[in-house]
C-alpha cells in the first residue's frame, strides 16, 4: 500500500538560508512516527511544509496520492491532515463545546443560506453536529466542561481539547507538535497513553515532534532525525538512538 | 440567550413593528426623528458588530457604506413623482434593497483586496476608503455634488425602521450562532489557529465585509428618505466612530449589548437637550437652571464616554453573550 504522506526532496529556503533540505519522507496508514531533532533543526519548519503554511522552493508532497504543495492550510485540512501548535492556540472567547463545534463547518452540507433560513435542515444538522461534539469530547473527559470557556481550563486539559479540536476535522494524519511541552513526569505519561489510545481509536496516522526523547523512544514505530534540516537518520528507535551521528548531533561532537 | 426559535422572534418583531408603526401618527415629527435614528443605530452598530466585534476586523467605513445605500436609494426614489401606498412602499422596498446591495458590492470591492491587512492596517485602509466614497460624492454634480441631494419622498416610518432592525438582529445573530459562524469568532481569535482548523479566514472576512455593508447600505436608505436631504458631509468618518463607539461600548460580539449602546448613545444627546430645556425646577429661582448644559452637551458627551471606557472597559452591557447551548 502506498504511503498516506510522502515527502520527495521537500527544501525550503528562506534567502540563503536552506531550512529544510532535499527532505524524504513518508509516514504509512496507521503509522505513528517520530520526527526529533536539536534546536533549530528545522522539525517546525518541515512541520510547516506539510500544513501548507509555507511552500516548499522545491520537491514534491504527496498526501493520500495527491500533490497538496502550494495548497493553502484550510485546503490541507479538509483533505485531512490536521494539526496542534507548540504553544496552545485555543480559541480563547469561545466555550470548550463552540473550540471544536467550529471545526465541524468542514462536513456542513448547507452554507451560509443554511443558516440564515434555519430551516429542518438546519435544526437536524445542528442537532446531529452538537451529538458528535459530544460524543468526541466524552470520550477525552471534557464533555464537562462544555460550557466553560477554553482558556479556564487547566494546561493539561488545554493540550487534550487542542487534540479533540483537531480530531473534529476527522484527520487521516494528525501532526502533534511538542505536544509534551510544559508537562510534568505525570502528565507526561498520561500524554502517552492519550496518543497511543488516538491511533488505536480513529485508525489515524500520527507524526509527532517532539523534545522529550524518553516520550518519543516508547511511543514511537519509527523516528526520523534531523539536523541542520538534513535527514541524518531514521529507523527503529533503539536503532536510532545509538546512531553515532544522532548522538553527535545531540550532544556535539 | 436561546436562539432557537430565532424565526418566531423575527416574524414576531415584524408584526409588532407593523402594529407600532400605527401609533406613528401619535408622536410629532422630533419624537419620530428621533425614533428613526434609533433604528438607523441599531442597524448600523449591530452590522458593523459583525465585522468589529465577531470578526475582529477593525473597519472605520461604516459610514462610507451607509453613504453608498443612502444616494443609490435616493437616486432611484426620485425618479417617481407622488404614488399609492402600495406602489410607494413596493417602490421603497426595491430602492432599500439595491442600496443595500449597492453597498454590499463597494463591501466586496474594498474587502478583497484590503482584508490581507490586519489590525491597525486595516482600520487606515476602510476609514481612506470612506474618506474616498464621501470625496466622489461631494464631485458627483448627478447628485448635486456639495450642495446636496433633495430627496423627494419621506417613506420612512417605524415599521421599515425596526422591521429591517429587527432583520439585521436576526441576521447576525443566527449567523454567528450556527457552526457555519463559529468560524467568524474562529478568526477573530486566532487568524493561524483558524486557517489550521479548515477555516478559510479570507473568505470568513470578506463574507463578514459584505453582510455589514449590505445592512449600512439598508440603514443609509432609511436615512436618506427620513432627513429627506443628503449631503457628502453628513457622511464623514466621524459618523463611522460614533458606530465603533457604539459597538465598543456594547461589549464587541454581543449583540444585545451593541443594541442597548445604540439606543442609549442615540438618545443621550436628546436627552441632555431636554434637560437644559426644563424651564423651572423646584427650589431654583432661574429660568432654565440647567441651560449651560445645553452649550456644554456634547463635551458632557463625550466625558461620559470616558467615563464609562474607563469603568467598564469590557462594554457597558456584556451581561452574557448569544450562545446556542442549552
Amino acid at each position: 500500500m502506498s504511503a498516506l504522506l510522502q515527502l520527495d526532496k521537500a527544501t525550503i529556503r528562506f534567502g540563503g538560508l536552506t531550512a529544510v533540505s532535499e527532505l524524504d519522507l513518508q509516514i504509512g496508514r496507521n503509522e505513528l512516527v517520530g520526527l526529533i531533532g536539536p534546536n533549530g533543526a528545522g522539525k517546525t519548519t518541515a512541520f510547516n511544509l506539510i500544513t501548507g503554511v509555507y511552500q516548499p522552493t522545491s520537491g514534491a508532497i504527496n498526501f493520500d496520492g495527491q500533490s497538496i504543495a502550494g495548497n493553502k492550510p484550510y485546503r490541507i485540512t479538509a483533505r485531512g491532515i490536521a494539526r496542534t501548535f507548540q504553544n496552545i492556540r485555543l480559541f480563547p472567547s469561545l466555550n470548550v463545546f463552540d473550540n471544536v463545534r467550529a471545526v465541524f463547518h468542514l462536513h456542513l452540507r448547507g452554507d451560509v443560506r443554511h443558516a440564515l433560513w434555519r430551516g429542518k435542515g438546519y435544526h437536524v444538522e445542528e442537532k446531529s453536529i452538537a451529538g458528535r461534539v459530544m460524543e468526541l469530547l466524552e470520550i477525552f473527559q471534557l464533555g464537562k466542561f462544555r460550557n466553560e470557556p477554553a482558556k479556564s481550563l487547566s494546561y493539561g486539559d488545554q493540550r487534550r481539547l487542542e487534540i479533540v479540536r483537531a480530531l473534529a476535522a476527522k484527520p487521516k494524519l494528525l501532526l502533534l507538535d511538542e505536544p509534551a511541552a510544559g508537562m510534568n513526569a505525570t502528565e507526561k505519561v498520561e500524554l502517552t497513553r492519550l496518543i497511543r489510545f488516538i491511533k488505536d481509536k480513529f485508525q489515524i496516522s500520527i507524526l509527532l515532534v517532539e523534545h522529550d526523547m524518553k516520550l518519543v523512544m516508547e511511543i514511537c514505530e519509527r523516528i526520523v532525525v534531523l539536523d541542520y534540516g538534513v535527514k541524518i537518520a531514521e529507523g527503529k528507535p533503539d536503532a536510532v538512538q545509538t546512531n553515532p551521528k544522532v548522538i553527535a548531533a545531540y550532544l556535539g561532537d | 440567550m436561546n436562539f432557537r426559535h430565532a424565526k418566531t422572534f423575527l416574524l414576531g418583531a415584524i408584526a409588532l413593528c407593523f402594529l407600532a408603526s400605527h401609533f406613528g401618527y401619535e408622536l410629532n415629527s422630533y419624537q419620530l426623528d428621533v425614533a428613526y435614528g434609533i433604528g438607523i443605530s441599531i442597524i448600523m452598530a449591530v452590522s458593523l458588530n459583525l465585522i468589529n466585534g465577531y470578526t475582529g476586523q477593525f473597519s472605520l467605513g461604516h459610514a462610507g457604506f451607509m453613504a453608498v445605500g443612502a444616494y443609490t436609494s435616493a437616486v432611484i426614489t426620485n425618479q417617481f413623482g407622488e404614488l399609492n401606498i402600495f406602489a410607494a412602499n413596493g417602490i421603497f422596498a426595491i430602492a432599500l434593497l439595491a442600496g443595500g446591495l449597492a453597498a454590499a458590492l463597494a463591501g466586496l470591492l474594498v474587502g478583497i483586496p484590503t482584508l490581507r491587512l490586519r489590525g491597525d492596517y486595516l482600520a487606515i485602509v476602510t476609514l481612506g476608503f470612506g474618506e474616498i466614497i464621501r470625496v466622489i460624492l461631494q464631485n458627483m454634480d448627478k447628485v448635486g455634488a456639495a450642495r446636496g441631494l433633495s430627496v423627494m419622498h419621506g417613506w420612512t416610518n417605524l415599521f421599515w425602521t425596526f422591521g429591517l432592525a429587527a432583520v439585521t438582529v436576526y441576521v447576525v445573530a443566527s449567523l454567528v450562532n450556527s457552526t457555519y459562524g463559529r468560524g467568524f469568532v474562529a478568526v477573530h481569535d486566532d487568524e493561524v489557529a483558524a486557517e489550521a482548523m479548515g477555516i478559510n479566514t479570507t473568505k470568513y472576512k470578506v463574507t463578514a465585509f459584505v453582510i455589514g455593508a449590505f445592512f449600512a447600505g439598508i440603514a443609509g436608505g432609511l436615512y436618506a428618505h427620513s432627513k429627506q436631504f443628503l449631503t457628502p458631509g453628513g457622511f464623514s468618518f466621524m459618523l463611522s466612530i460614533t458606530f465603533v463607539v457604539m459597538v465598543i461600548l456594547g461589549g464587541m460580539g454581543n449583540t444585545i449589548g451593541v443594541i442597548l449602546a445604540a439606543i442609549l448613545l442615540t438618545l443621550l444627546p436628546e436627552g441632555l437637550r431636554m434637560l437644559s430645556d426644563i424651564e423651572h425646577l423646584p427650589g431654583l429661582s432661574a429660568e432654565r437652571p440647567l441651560g449651560w448644559i445645553g452649550d456644554t452637551r456634547m463635551i458632557i458627551y463625550s466625558l461620559l464616554l470616558i467615563v464609562l471606557m474607563l469603568t467598564r472597559p469590557q462594554g457597558l452591557f456584556s451581561l452574557k453573550k448569544f450562545s446556542t447551548t442549552k
